[in-house]
């Protein structure tokens, strides 16, 4: 049976990757009106890029060919 | 537990790009295959109605915690942050914490070892027929009435908060968790709850982190709350020597023994929504760990929930209103904070996770209820009053059916809510009619063996009685909730913890009254009911590290400590 951890893995890793893409092209190409508070920060890339690494994380612990 | 949002706004708070429509169409796709993925793993009535009883404690225990961190309790409290300031911190901690534990080392054992598949079920092992009879109506009732009033009340938020149809919402919302629960059964519920829990930390997190950033740090916060509002909003037990000293207009003794001692233990360990997580775990280590499991993530909810409308008061450059003043002059009201807060600091991508969260956790509350319905029906008014002899694979089928039905009769009561406004307070008004007094007769019956059948019925029902009683008495005559809570100074909350207290008292004097007159039952009967005539089962020879008295022991002093530094 596949594990819960692995669907939240997978949940995780795209949208990390979603966001982080969002994040990528908004620093390459900044919006005139960023439209959000300390956007200088670009919480979308490090935010992305952490819960894409959490997200790989879980995927490979928890992958279904892995015995537990 | 479930406080209702603002249900009219101004205009749309925010607007999602294409980047956020895909974050949320994935996480309706994910679901969806995660029902389809178990529909074959919900074949009898142990996997379908109890997820097979083989979760993990973690599982278990997130679970319990998702089913009551809807999307409605978090966009509720951190209004109520905002409105009351830190107090409104007690319902996640003195308001849940104590309760857990209690659940995990008092009352789960009893639970557990009974193999009953409800509260209700307990019910009528220790007291018999009648009680098990007036629990599972009015929770099977209750249940979907709830279910159908958070619906229309977050299909109303999706309208304002994203300008969706409402019909859409609905629809789509009821249909996708009918769909996977149907499928899946509890162990579809209990694997989104946790997804949703994941999801919601991933989507709520950057909120506190950002706000705290920009407001210079903690202390900064509260210098900015303190010239704003008042420094009452910043202290925790402070301010609660009377009614008149703090933001509420409640006392400590309404917040300990109301909400700490009487309310959340009866939700946190009667309210078969939550309750139904943990009797799904695999063994009784398991069942004892997940509530602390739950109590150790919730003590650092508040972080989500109240740091982002304590954020909204220091930060936020305009003032938030009442709900009724929002509705007579187009301002924000005070529930619209967590959308504000998402809104002002989350940009393409996160902006979709923060709503995709918010879905999540109203399906997720959804699919609980629904989940709950269907066992209480199925196994406590179907099968002991309609049909005893029906096979496993017929009790299935009702369950699946019951399970359509129910988001039907949801979908139905969103409707007539939408036509009628105020059935949603007095839906909401008789939930909480059954709590207190549902906790006094589990308790006794678990504590007491004295306790009758008889004195078990009508002490529940004599405690209802008094908490509707008390109630409409408020409802006709305002000024009376001077008596209910004992001072002039009590506001609406200090009803809600008064009335409960009392209907309490009620409920175990004539339980205890009506028991002392009848026949004692005999000891035989009550074996593995009963303290003191069950055997407790041994959480098995482990290390220090794995029993659930240690872990219990460690969110107990954190518990105190989190107490002392925002005394």
């Amino acid at each position: 049976m596949i594990s819960i951890w692995f669907f939240i893995g997978i949940s995780l890793a795209v949208n990390g990757a979603l966001i982080l893409a969002a994040g990528i092209y908004q620093l390459v190409d900044p919006p005139v009106n960023p439209g959000v508070v300390l956007f200088n920060l670009h919480a979308n890339v490090w935010w992305g890029a952490a819960l894409l690494l959490f997200g790989l994380i879980y995927c490979l612990k928890f992958a279904p060919s892995r015995k537990a | 537990m479930t406080r209702l949002p603002a249900l009219a706004l101004p205009t749309r708070l925010v607007h999602l790009s294409s980047i956020d429509i895909v974050i949320v169409v994935f996480y309706f796709a994910l679901v969806l295959a995660i029902g389809w993925y178990l529909k074959g793993r919900a074949n009898t009535g142990e996997d379908f109605f109890m997820a097979g009883r083989e979760m993990t404690a973690w599982v278990a225990g997130l679970s319990f915690l998702s089913a009551n961190l809807g999307a409605l309790e978090l966009m509720g409290w951190a209004g109520s942050a905002y409105q009351y300031g830190i107090l409104a911190t007690h319902w996640y901690w003195i308001g849940a914490i104590p309760a857990m534990l209690f659940l995990a080392l008092v009352m789960m054992p009893f639970y557990y070892i009974s193999k009953t598949h409800s509260v209700p079920g307990y019910l009528k092992l220790r007291f018999g027929e009648s009680s098990r009879a007036l629990s599972a109506v009015s929770f099977a009732f209750m249940t979907v009435l709830m279910s159908g009033v958070n619906m229309f009340a977050m299909a109303k938020v999706m309208q304002i908060v994203l300008g969706w149809d409402i019909n859409f919402s609905i629809w789509v919302s009821s249909l996708t968790v009918a769909i996977y629960v149907t499928l899946g059964g509890l162990r579809s519920a209990i694997f989104n709850e946790v997804l949703q829990f994941f999801l919601i930390w991933a989507g709520a997190l950057l909120i506190p982190i950002l706000g705290l950033y920009e407001a210079g740090g903690w202390g900064n916060l509260k210098l900015l709350i303190a010239q704003r509002a008042s420094d009452q909003y910043i202290h925790l037990w402070s301010g609660l020597g009377s009614f008149s000293h703090n933001p509420m207009g409640i006392n400590w003794v309404g917040i300990v023994f109301g909400l700490g001692a009487v309310i959340s233990m009866g939700y946190w360990t009667t309210d078969f929504l939550v309750v139904q997580r943990i009797l799904a775990a695999k063994d009784i280590r398991s069942a004892e760990m997940a509530p602390i499991i739950g109590a150790g993530f919730k003590m650092f909810v508040p972080i989500i929930v109240i740091l982002p409308g304590l954020l909204g008061l220091g930060l936020l450059p305009e003032k938030l209103v009442p709900e009724s003043m929002a509705v007579a002059t187009g301002a924000h009201s005070y529930n619209d904070v967590l959308p504000l807060m998402l809104a002002r600091y989350c940009g393409p991508g996160l902006l979709g996770l923060g709503v995709t969260a918010l879905i999540a956790g109203f399906m997720s509350g959804m699919a609980g209820n629904v989940s709950a319905f269907t066992t209480v029906w199925t196994y406590d008014i179907y099968r002991p009053f309609v049909n005893s002899k029906g096979s496993d694979h017929h009790y299935v089928n009702m369950g699946r059916w019951t399970t359509v039905i129910g988001v039907l009769i949801s979908v139905g009561t969103a409707y007539l809510v939408m036509q009628f406004a105020s059935i949603m307070d007095y839906v909401q008004a008789l939930f909480s009619f059954f709590i207190a007094p549902l906790f006094g007769t589990v308790v006794l019956g678990m504590l007491w063996k004295r306790a009758t059948g008889p004195g078990g019925f009508w002490g529940l029902l004599c405690g209802t009685l008094s908490s509707i009683g008390m109630w409409t008495w408020v409802k006709v005559d305002p000024s009376a909730l001077r008596y209910v809570a004992l001072s002039p100074d009590a506001k609406g909350l200090a009803q809600d913890m008064y009335q409960a207290l009392w209907s309490f008292i009620v409920c175990v004097v004539v339980t205890v009254a009506v028991s002392l007159a009848t026949k004692p039952v005999p000891d035989s009967q009550l074996t593995g009911l009963v303290y003191g005539l069950t055997e407790i089962p041994s959480v098995g020879d482990v290390p220090l590290y794995q029993k659930p008295l240690f872990w219990a022991a460690v969110v107990t002093v954190v518990f105190f400590i989190l107490n002392i530094i925002f005394w």
